[in-house]
């Protein structure tokens, strides 16, 4: 290990855990603001209000939406990588009765020594397409997923090869924002679609009659709206916090472990080949993979707009860097023998 | 003002000594853990060893030499003592020694494929090729880490707090030769090729 890489991994670390802050701080945030907002809103409506009536002066949406939010980011940051895992279906191997599953725990404990990280709990997901994806908060709390088509289609060797580089992206933490991430993301789902749903029923009319509506609608109504305004936002953030460079630097630090960065080159031409996407994980955990499972076009282009929108790097250059590396060993080695 | 100045920059010396000295510290721990992982991963080459040997014995009448081989490098492996100033060099010795007899070990059961149709066999292989990876890796972890640490200590200006620290230069686990080196490489997978 140069001190370059080693710094890198530092300022990874770094970053990573820097950005999860600023996510969680961000989401609070915005809740926070939702809920004032509807306090003052509120306040507005009632101040013209008779004497006797109801006057909105204590903020009581805004602590309750942002205790809700604080709520919600903790439960997400704790139960995140459970969350993913279930999202996906896989299946814990604890007990490996097939020779494959016994290769896996013995390739994953493998890498954990090289990595010099704990053994990350191992899990299987019954799908044919071949991809790979790691989760968790830190190196103590970490889970590693393979499809059963991974542990099919590749050799020891390129087996691996993916399994370093999910450790590697374990060891610099880009789980913890990774998962974060997605967690959130499944939150906000979530309150939309129920924000949605409470909508729908109440505001079927819609025309300009005298009538005011009532105050609760008014304030479900910002919320839905900005709901909806949300959406793109939170895209924007999932695309810049899955800086397509974390691929890259997980595949070298993939090499950094096996020191065999051909074998990881020729799994990932694998992984390419076999087009189908992986059905079994969804949208929501889908940057967290080692190949995009959604089998997206824009994955392949270099650019700004695919920068900003895709999560994955081309293969095709990750595949040739790591013949670089591959090849540049091998010379050296051939040097050092003659 | 000229006293403030002269404050600040003895903060920010403090500063540096403690913050390079908790280095020095923390990398001497990451090695010396490095070191005992290696150790963890020998003593289950050791145990796993008998196994092997009794599962091949039946069907191995006529490669003797090479079995008694792998059981004479594997008890003298088990008999160094991991302890003086040259244990690293000791330790590797013999150990290297098992790992070359080890190899001519599989290489002659690779050529019994009557001996590679028991289960039981090729299990064992898979257990022996994951232990020969772990100790390589763990090797591997040691050496990146006792390098970094042996860098650090002589770097300026962190080599004027090694004293301090009482850092001692950590002896590197030598590989003996190409051929040991390909160890790990061995593929051992019984995986139809796709």
């Amino acid at each position: 290990m140069t001190d370059e890489t080693s710094l890198n991994l530092f300022q990874q670390q770094e970053a990573n855990r820097r950005r999860t802050f600023w996510l969680v701080v961000g989401f609070v945030v915005f809740f926070a603001w939702l809920g004032f907002g509807g306090d003052y809103l509120y306040y507005l409506y009632t101040l013209q209000a008779p004497r006797q009536a109801y006057h909105h002066t204590f903020p009581w949406f805004g602590i309750a939406l942002s205790l809700v939010a604080l709520a919600l980011a903790w439960y997400a940051y704790q139960t995140g990588p459970e969350k993913v895992l279930w999202s996906t279906g896989a299946e814990e191997v604890t007990d490996p009765e097939d020779p494959k599953e016994k290769q896996l725990v013995n390739v994953v404990e493998e890498m954990a020594i090289a990595a010099g990280v704990p053994r990350p709990r191992i899990w299987i997901v019954d799908d044919p397409d071949p991809n790979a994806f790691a989760t968790g908060t830190d190196p103590l709390h970490s889970h590693i997923a393979v499809t059963r088509g991974l542990l099919d289609l590749c050799s020891r060797d390129e087996l691996q090869g993916v399994i370093a580089h999910e450790l590697g992206h374990v060891k610099n933490l880009d789980v913890r924002l990774m998962t974060t991430l997605a967690a959130l993301v499944g939150a906000v789902a979530l309150m939309h679609d129920g924000a949605t749903r409470v909508i729908r029923p109440g505001g079927g009319g819609g025309s300009g009659d005298e009538r005011k509506p009532s105050p609760l609608l008014l304030v479900l109504a910002v919320v839905w709206l900005i709901s909806w305004l949300l959406a793109p936002i939170v895209a924007q953030l999932l695309a810049l916090g899955v800086s397509r460079k974390r691929e890259y630097l997980a595949d070298a630090m993939s090499a950094q472990f096996t020191r065999n960065p051909l074998a990881l080159a020729s799994a990932l031409q694998k992984i390419e080949g076999a087009d189908a996407p992986t059905t079994h994980i969804k949208r929501g955990a889908a940057h967290l993979c080692i190949a995009d499972p959604l089998g997206r076009r824009l994955t392949d282009h270099e650019g700004v707009f695919a920068d900003a929108l895709a999560t994955h790097p081309p293969m095709a250059k990750r595949i040739a860097i790591l013949r670089g590396m591959g090849y540049a060993q091998l010379k050296k080695e051939g040097g050092a023998l003659s | 003002m000229g006293s403030m100045i002269l404050l600040i920059l003895l903060v920010v010396l403090v500063g540096w000594l403690i913050g390079a000295y908790n280095g020095l510290v923390s990398l001497k721990n990451q090695t010396l853990n490095a070191f005992k992982q290696i150790d963890v991963q020998l003593k289950r080459r050791h145990d796993l060893i008998p196994n092997l040997v009794n599962a091949v014995k039946g069907a191995m009448d006529f490669e003797r030499s090479t079995l008694e081989a792998v059981i004479q490098a594997r008890n003298q492996a088990v008999k160094v003592n991991a302890a003086g100033p040259d244990a690293i060099k000791q330790i590797s010795q013999a150990e290297n020694t098992l790992s070359s007899a080890l190899q001519r070990l599989m290489v002659v059961v690779e050529q019994y494929p009557q001996l590679k149709a028991t289960g039981n066999i090729s299990q064992l292989q898979e257990e022996l090729t994951s232990t020969e990876n772990r100790i390589a890796f763990a090797r591997q972890l040691y050496n990146d880490t006792a390098t970094q640490y042996n860098t650090k200590q002589q770097q300026f200006p962190t080599n004027l707090v090694a004293g301090i620290a009482k850092a001692q230069p950590a002896d590197l686990w030598e590989i003996e030769d190409q051929a040991e080196r390909a160890v790990p490489q061995v593929d051992l997978s019984t995986k139809p090729k796709a």
